[in-house]
């Protein structure tokens, strides 16, 4: 039996069952990263020792019954930028290429409650700023559908890790689309939780009003249980909200009759990809077979959201990383005259392109004299944008739409225009600045073979709703492809 | 239209940010961060009279818990990811003369 073709549910029943040891799920998922990983590099660091140890440990919990939730025994990766005590984090970047925590980030220590197993660091685009994974330091990762394609980004090395089947599960972080953009292009389905419902302690902060962890699966199914494992409240992140329950399995029903689905039209104007608005539209109607009143309607505001966006998330990394100085941890510039020159010569010569250019921006929107033109603005933007929210909120329980406006661009086409990169976010960035949940689920490809996501979004703290739709939209299309 | 990005403001920005920008460098960042500011001037078309700027979607409220020390004593292994440490603590090129 090949255990990678199993879910993450599935592969926990068969070892809480007695039928696979914790070591060799875990034996199983290394042996496909060191397969697949010469493609895909998915991984930029993987945790053998430690994960074949945890194994042992989980195993015997198991066996005497004390693990019993349903993901126990599965192995699990973990973005870069989430801190895992004694394994390095790098944010896939040179200013940090050497950083060993000496804590467990939040979700870190829930994934050990749940007797999950971490058994490596995924790649990104350096400090989760980018679209398409090429901006690490440790070198692109590749799109497991298509290797001449990139996998999106950020959170690209959990979503094509997920996708190649090198593990069946993965967390990741979404700022502005870093989790569910990369979804769609690598063909899973990957969460971006309401604001608040995951802990970011431990996650080493790109703008910090706009992230948050998620889940990276292969199936809504797998999705709803990592979210029930890593959702929780921290009292050491101020921002965390208490949830009224934290079992989401429960949500996972073949039903949407009566669901009040709306579409903006806005979102489905020029600049989409015709190949993925048809794959989305089909999502819709499918929906609608299944007893949802679809309506198409105007949200508004879209084409402010990615200014607003950028400026805030620019403002705050500006800020963030202000930290990465040479002292602590990290890279340290070799040759400097004085403590002042040693920080610039570190953050020129440890710092990429694509972050120097959002701290520059941020450094700027953020000084005296245009904090008010341009950071308050940029944050009244968002309130006009919540408020948009708010009102399709009150007619509609989910919004459906596309993830991106293409499928997967191949490697090397993305970087050298920044703001057209920008551009290819139009459809994440709102759900963050409104702090709202949202997921994208596979529902086709495009006649290249390149995989479509369809985003569901809901209103703050609906994710049961989100994931009840998700849910019945997966069973639809499974239905659809096996009739042919 | 949008501020103009001047070396003067490229220096400027270079000190907050604490980056050292070759010749190369300054010219795209100036030309980048024009093009940014451009665009970011759609921003203008709104009108956000009386609008509150929106820092957090939730309302943010002091949170306090006991002051108690969880965390155990890691100062060897914080300061093994430091660059350069002596006697127990960071250290750091000579700051005063």
């Amino acid at each position: 039996m090949d255990l990678m073709k199993l879910t993450a549910v599935q592969l926990s029943e068969k070892i809480r069952a007695g039928e696979i040891r914790v070591a060799e799920a875990v034996q199983a998922a290394l042996d496909a990263i060191e397969e697949k990983d010469q493609t895909i590099n998915a991984f930029i660091t993987v945790d053998r020792e430690g994960a074949l140890k945890a194994a042992e440990e989980i195993q015997k919990k198991i066996d005497a019954g004390e693990l019993t939730g349903p993901l126990a025994g599965v192995p699990v990766a973990v973005k870069d930028n989430i801190c895992t005590k004694g394994l390095k984090t790098t944010c896939a970047s040179k200013i940090l290429y050497n950083f060993v925590p000496t804590y467990n980030a939040e979700v870190i220590e829930n994934l050990r409650r749940a007797g999950m197993v971490v058994v490596g660091k995924t790649n990104m685009d350096e400090f989760a700023m980018g679209s398409t994974t090429e901006t690490s330091y440790f070198g692109v990762t590749r799109n497991p559908r298509n290797p001449e394609h990139v996998p999106g980004g950020s959170s690209g090395g959990s979503c094509a890790a997920v996708g190649a089947g090198e593990v069946l599960c993965a967390l990741g972080s979404d700022t502005g689309g870093s989790i569910r953009q990369p979804s769609s292009f690598c063909g899973v389905t990957g969460l971006k939780p309401t604001y608040g419902a995951v802990s970011r302690y431990g996650l080493i902060a790109y703008g910090s009003s706009l992230d948050q962890i998620g889940p990276v699966a292969r199936d809504v199914r797998d999705c709803a249980a990592l979210f029930s494992v890593i959702a929780s409240h921290d009292r050491k992140d101020s921002t965390s909200v208490e949830l009224e329950d934290y079992d989401f399995m429960g949500a996972l029903k073949d039903d949407v009759s009566g669901l009040k689905v709306g579409i903006p039209n806005e979102y489905f104007g020029e600049g989409l990809d015709p190949q993925v608005k048809e794959r989305v539209l089909h999502a819709a109607g499918l929906l609608e077979q299944k007893g949802a009143q679809v309506e198409h309607f105007d949200l508004g505001m879209l084409e402010y959201a990615i200014p607003a966006y950028y400026v805030i998330a620019s403002a705050e990394a500006s800020s963030n990383l202000e930290r990465f100085d040479g002292v602590k941890y990290g890279f340290r510039a070799e040759e400097y005259r004085g403590l002042h020159d040693m920080y610039k010569e570190t953050r020129s010569q440890g710092f990429g392109p694509e972050v120097k250019r959002r701290i520059m921006l941020g450094s700027f929107v953020l000084s005296s004299g245009y904090y008010d033109a341009y950071y308050l603005k940029a944050l009244r933007t968002k309130a006009l944008i919540k408020k948009s929210f708010d009102q399709a909120f009150a007619k509609y329980d989910v919004i459906l739409a596309p993830a991106a406006p293409t499928a997967a661009p191949k490697l090397g086409e993305s970087l050298s225009d920044p703001l057209a990169m920008y551009l290819g976010d139009i459809y994440t960035v709102s759900v963050n600045l409104a702090g709202l949940p949202g997921i994208s689920v596979p529902c086709g490809s495009t006649g290249e073979g390149l995989p479509v996501g369809v985003q569901i979004l809901a209103d703050c703290f609906k994710e049961k709703t989100i994931l009840q739709a998700a849910y019945t939209l997966e069973q639809a299309l499974r239905k659809e492809e096996q009739h042919g | 239209m949008a501020e103009k990005i001047t070396d003067e403001t490229i220096d400027y920005v270079g000190i907050l940010a604490k980056l050292k920008l070759s010749e190369q460098e300054r010219e795209d960042a100036k030309a980048d961060m024009q093009k940014m500011l451009d665009y970011i001037d759609k921003l203008n078309e709104l009108d956000t009279a009386g609008v509150e700027p929106m820092t957090h979607v939730f309302p943010v409220k002091n949170v306090f818990r006991e002051d108690v020390v969880v965390n155990g004593d890691d100062r060897e292994q914080m300061l093994a990811n430091a660059p350069e440490q002596r006697d127990g603590q960071y250290q750091v090129p000579k700051t005063v003369e």
